[in-house]
């Protein structure tokens, strides 16, 4: 087990020097500057007019949702720019030679590198997260419901995105890798968005389709969770909003992307144990 | 056969192949414990696939092979095995320091043993003044010292090196052959790939020629490895009955007008040798040495058309 903390250690410390993350940060700070800029003419142009406490507050949350949105866009983002090379780029090198052939067992090579990029997510989504949020009460008092679940939501979205690099990582080139998961990942944002579509619509093939894409990578239906989640009852039933709680995934639905998450890196695992490298 | 223990090497009917390509068609082959062993072989003859499989990267398409008595694939006792591969990249983000200390945690070293041994073989890869630079900003002969000391920090049982001195100069070169004795010295049983006759010839104590993914010969080194040395003499006045009285040391000789020639199964004869022709009234002008190199053998084995 020592091999995978040692794994799971340097591909953290990795991260960390990476210039993508801080990218990343600063893009997350710029849009957070947006978002704050926006939420702060929110407010000034409430201010002095008549209306209802109801409203207004449906409107901020939901600007509030799009600020989240944002921060797990930029999450998934990252956490595929960020991992696609760190198999595949590693047994193309050879970099990977001289690690595989110490007393440490192949499974416990992709976990540790599993878990460290793990540990890099949950703590950038913290850090954007967290701001969004501050950000949101600062400027108009409004608070998700229940941001922790929203949080591990979102962490375990990405993580999900994260498996399918490693799964793909041990099979095809960085780029093949790249190519596979960002087309999976606009599967499930399609998915997603066509379920939330036939909510109102009502037709049974979207509503297939949209079942189908959720099947094939089921990211976008655990934002969609988070979303439902992170907003109240009030906030979730305007339903206009995009983020209305139009077909809330169901628990089974969450199980489903566990087990999902759970298959691909097995199957990552099993790959990598077996291939010549 | 002796008991495999003696053995730090047992390979048995190896073979690999990649898809239609065959790297490594079937090697038999031992290596006893304590000794350098040459994995000598022109490029493409199959002998970083041959590393791979003794080390677990790549799997044998069939056939078996124990290293340090374990079967292939073992993991625990690659603790007592080091590794310094071919084209080898490392992390560069890393120092020289902090590179040797990953590998050695890896190695399952205890962090009190790493603050004192991961200086030292740092300093007899001969990059001290560089041991908190980052690996960035190495040459390629620095990056190479640094796999060596990756591969040696552990002070593995059996080290495997494949091709270590491919981008180093003579001086690099030189300190490659003082660390491999070391470690032979120390105990340890040394395999090293290369296509570099000279180096293989003046490090190694064992040699096995592959070929087309097969060995084609195994020959021991050292002093006087050779079958015979020859010799010429150039001389006036030797006689006939000086010729025949050379069959002492000699396993032949023959006169050919003002030269003479002759094999014998060692150079120790040849002070006799001389004493005799000049006792026997000849003058000596030149006595030349003519060694069969391990340039010769290769090219006999591998044929002089195949680029090296
Ligand atoms: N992963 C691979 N896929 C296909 N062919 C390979 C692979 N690795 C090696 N080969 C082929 O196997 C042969 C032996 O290669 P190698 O073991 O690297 O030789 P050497 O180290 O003696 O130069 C070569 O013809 C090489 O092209
Ligand atoms: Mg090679």
């Amino acid at each position: 087990m020592n091999g995978v903390w040692i794994m799971a250690g340097i591909t953290w410390r990795e991260a960390l020097r990476r210039k993508i993350l801080w990218t990343a940060l600063v893009a997350g700070a710029l849009l957070l500057a947006v978002f704050a800029a926006a939420m702060h003419l929110q407010v000034l142009e409430f201010q002095g007019r008549a209306m209802s406490p109801f409203v207004r507050y449906q409107v901020e949350a939901g600007m509030l949702m799009i600020g989240l949105y944002t921060c797990d866009l930029l999450a998934v983002v990252l956490t595929i720019l960020t991992s696609i090379d760190t198999i595949a780029g590693e047994i193309g090198s050879g970099t990977i030679q001289a690690i595989a052939t110490k007393p440490v067992a192949r499974w416990q090579i992709v976990l540790g590198k599993f878990l460290g990029f793990v540990a890099m997510i949950a703590a950038y989504v913290a850090v954007t997260y967290a701001a969004t949020i501050w950000v949101a009460r600062a400027t108009t008092g409004v608070l998700p419901q229940h941001p922790l679940l929203g949080y591990l939501l979102i962490v375990f979205e990405c993580v999900i995105a994260l498996a399918l690099t490693f799964l793909f990582g041990t099979w095809f080139s960085t780029l093949t890798n790249g190519v596979l998961v960002l087309g999976l990942q606009g599967v499930a944002f399609m998915g997603g968005w066509l379920e939330q579509v036939s909510g109102f619509s009502q037709s049974v093939h979207i509503v297939t389709l949209g079942i189908a894409s959720s099947l094939l990578m089921p990211g976008e239906s655990v934002w969609r969770r988070a979303a439902y989640e992170l907003q109240t009852q009030l906030a979730g039933s305007l339903s206009f909003s995009p983020f209305a709680n139009v077909s809330i995934p169901s628990l089974l639905a969450m199980g489903y992307a566990a087990a999902y998450l759970a298959v691909a890196l097995g199957v990552a695992v099993w790959h990598f144990q077996r291939r010549d490298l | 056969m002796t008991a495999s223990a003696d053995f730090a090497i047992e390979t048995h009917n190896l073979r690999k192949a990649f898809g239609p390509q065959v790297a490594v068609r079937d090697l038999s082959f031992v290596v006893p414990r304590g000794e350098i062993f040459g994995f000598l072989g022109p490029n493409g003859a199959g002998k970083s696939t041959s590393i791979k499989m003794l080390l677990g990267l790549v799997r044998p398409t069939s056939g078996s092979a124990t290293v340090l008595g374990a079967p292939l694939g073992d993991v625990e006792v690659r603790r007592r095995i080091g590794f310094l591969p071919e084209d080898f990249r490392f992390y560069e983000w890393l120092t020289a320091t902090e590179l040797v200390r990953f590998h050695g945690r890896l190695a399952g070293m205890s962090a009190g043993r790493l603050r004192t041994r991961v200086p030292e073989v740092i300093d007899m890869v001969g990059l001290a003044s560089h041991r908190d630079r980052k690996l960035r900003g190495f040459s390629k002969g620095m990056l190479q010292r640094i796999g060596l000391a990756q591969a040696i920090v552990h002070e593995p049982e059996l080290v495997f090196l494949d091709e270590p001195t491919s981008g180093l100069d003579p001086m690099g070169r030189r300190m490659v052959r003082d660390i491999l004795r070391a470690e032979r010295d120390r105990g340890a049983t040394v395999f090293l790939n290369s296509h570099l006759l000279s180096e293989i010839e003046v490090t190694c104590d064992r040699v096995a020629f592959i070929k087309d993914g097969a060995i084609a010969t195994v020959r021991e080194l050292g002093a006087g490895w050779q079958d015979e040395v020859r010799v010429a003499v150039r001389a006036d006045g030797v006689t006939d009955a000086a010729v025949s009285g050379l069959s002492r040391w000699t396993t032949w000789a023959r006169l050919d007008g003002p030269e003479l020639r002759f094999g014998a199964s060692s150079e120790q004869v040849l002070p006799e040798v001389v004493r005799h022709l000049v006792g026997a009234g000849a003058d000596i002008f030149q006595v030349t040495l003519d060694r069969m190199s391990l340039e010769d053998v290769f090219v006999q084995l591998v044929g002089e058309d195949r680029g090296l």
